[in-house]
């Protein structure tokens, strides 16, 4: 069995500009979500985190796009240029790309968007972004709703061990945009304060943005300080509804099941949760039902929704990515937002940061569609 | 080189007729737009299942093809049937992705919907599909700019051999701007059609 890795990674995102700014930020529990007044966006006020486009624009320029990018893709590309040139793996027919996205450059459907209505079509986006790089294949793009980040990792390990690639680049993205804020505002899911997510007071999400790019590998050389071994993953349907969680957490725990068949260990084993925590009433209900069938309620849990939002189909890949940090520092992170236990489940709800030896996490993620995931990572080196 | 899996059966809904494997088991004469050829299919397959109404275009057009292949396959729906679910297509949801941004385009008249929004993921379908036929299985959406073999064969096999799944749903189910077309497959071990990106081509290809 090929042994396949998470290694070299970048986020952009309202807390910085790279993983080492973000974490030190998650560490020290500032929340990058901040009350927007931007009638362009949404015609009331609403709390968000999003990116800096200024500094954006800066460090985009400095890479010399020779056309036009749209948003989401000069955030894709920045993310991915930070994690190609750490790995200093070169771009040969090897190397795969897959791009994680719920929406893409849905904006470009807007009548007043300077692109052209055709570049809301996702293989557009992914041929933007394999071109600026190179890549000798085309991006194999994952678009399955709030699951896309975690199932990303998950995909490029299947491929991984197919022998289709040696190694896989992972960029996830999404843009808050008039589109998601309308359509979650529909739903009446938007919370009016920031989220809290397994609250007793929690009102629903707040949408964010980010783009986060990893490197998934077989090669156990040159992998970044932060590296985890992916041990076991799964994605199980609901099989329940198409907007709302199932009552019983079946495919979430389903998900569980079959990541740690597939890992070899007990549920005893895990240190860590990084759950979704989206801050729904029906979302985290469910998850403290999952995990108590999985006799997982003890271990320390937070969601990281409250320092970005629910970022959509970048989420999975972005937890993803300061949980490995967690594991690399031995430190649990608060899940911002949260006073007293909203669900009716008992859950071990991270509520200071903590120093303590952590070695392996679960994260997991549920979404419209019925869709659940759930993948297994250790940790490679000790860092004290 | 032999394939270690087979493909059970497959079904096509293109061109105003839908087949099941070689032979055609529904066709409208009539140049009909895509809502009322679907309807006519519906009821001549005595679909029998009234959620279907309320579906966008593109999971009317999944749906309807998954029930075809999966009744053909008589299935013990009592039972877990761990047949995974790989669907792929180039325009995602466009189509209904429009249907929203038209709501919110004009602030004079802004009536975004969640019957509508709920339908602006391509995952949308599956989910559809795994509740009429209890599938608590993998699933994953791929966009790919043409149908594209090679991946489907490689991630059908990732999922069996990793025993992820029994059986393995893959397909293209594609609707935008009025030209839909769905081939979709199943896998399995056993079948009498040969399992390799080849055979997967030269099927959707016909």
């Amino acid at each position: 069995m090929t042994k396949v890795f998470v290694s070299h990674n970048n986020i952009i995102s309202s807390l910085g500009f790279t993983t080492k700014d973000v974490v030190e930020k998650v560490s020290d529990e500032v929340s990058g979500i901040q009350l927007i007044d931007n009638p362009s966006l949404f015609n009331q006020k609403f709390y968000s985190s999003l990116v800096d486009k200024s500094i954006l624009n800066q460090k985009f320029k400095a890479l010399q796009p020779d056309s036009e990018y749209t948003l989401l893709e000069q955030m894709m590309i920045s993310s991915l240029q930070s994690s190609v040139l750490a790995s200093g793996i070169e771009i040969d027919n090897r190397v795969g790309l897959i791009i994680s996205t719920t929406k893409g450059n849905v904006d470009a459907l807007d009548q007043n968007n300077t692109f052209p209505k055709e570049r809301a079509y996702l293989s557009e986006l992914g041929k933007a972004v394999a071109s600026f790089f190179n890549f000798k294949n085309d991006a194999i793009i994952v678009s399955n709703a709030c699951v896309s980040g975690v199932l990303a990792l998950a995909i490029a390990k299947r491929y991984i061990s197919q022998g289709t690639y040696d190694h896989v680049f992972v960029v996830g993205g999404d843009l808050v945009t008039p589109f998601i804020l309308s359509g979650f505002n529909s739903f009446q899911a938007l919370s009016d304060t920031i989220c809290q997510p397994y609250d007793a007071n929690r009102k629903g999400i707040n949408i964010g943005e980010v783009a986060v790019s990893a490197l998934v590998t077989k090669n156990e050389g040159n992998l970044s300080e932060d590296a985890v071994e992916i041990l076991g993953e799964a994605s199980c349907n609901d099989a329940n509804h198409i907007s709302g969680p199932s009552r019983t957490g079946e495919g979430l725990f389903r998900s569980m099941q079959s990541a740690f068949r597939q890992a070899k260990i007990q549920p005893n084993s895990i240190d860590y949760i990084s759950a979704h925590g989206t801050a729904t009433s029906y979302n985290d209900e469910m998850e403290a039902i999952a995990f108590n069938r999985m006799q997982l309620q003890d271990v320390p849990m937070n969601s990281l929704k409250g320092y970005f939002g629910h970022t959509l189909g970048a989420s999975g890949l972005l937890e993803t990515v300061i949980g490995m940090n967690a594991l690399k520092n031995n430190m649990l992170y608060t899940s911002l937002g949260f006073n007293e236990l909203g669900v009716s489940k008992p859950i071990n709800v991270i509520e200071k940061p903590q120093k303590t030896e952590l070695t392996t996490f679960l994260k997991t993620a549920s979404g419209f569609g019925g869709c659940n995931t759930a993948i297994i990572l250790k940790k490679l080196k000790k860092n004290d | 080189m032999t394939s270690k899996h087979h493909i059970l059966s497959y079904c096509k809904i293109r061109n105003n007729t839908i087949t099941l494997n070689e032979g055609v088991v529904f066709h409208e004469e009539d140049n009909s737009d895509f809502p009322t050829f679907i309807k006519s299919a519906y009821h001549h397959l005595e679909t029998a299942y009234p959620k279907f109404f309320k579906m966008d275009d593109l999971s009317k057009l999944a749906f309807l093809a998954t029930d075809i292949l999966l009744k053909n396959e008589q299935l013990d729906e009592q039972n877990d049937n761990n047949i995974a679910v790989v669907f792929s297509n180039r325009a995602s949801s466009l189509e209904t992705d429009r249907a929203h941004q038209k709501t919110i385009q004009n602030s004079e008249n802004y009536y975004p919907s969640p019957a509508i929004f709920v339908y602006t993921l391509p995952n949308i379908c599956i989910g559809e599909i795994s509740i009429k036929h209890k599938l608590y299985s993998e699933n994953s959406f791929f966009i790919f700019d043409n149908f594209n073999a090679d991946h489907l064969f490689d991630y059908a096999n990732s999922l069996l051999e990793d025993r992820k799944a029994d059986k393995v749903l893959c397909g293209w189910v594609e609707f935008d701007a009025n030209h839909y077309d769905a081939f979709i497959y199943l896998v399995d071990k056993n079948g009498s059609i040969e399992h390799t990106p080849q055979t997967i081509l030269k099927l959707y290809n016909t």
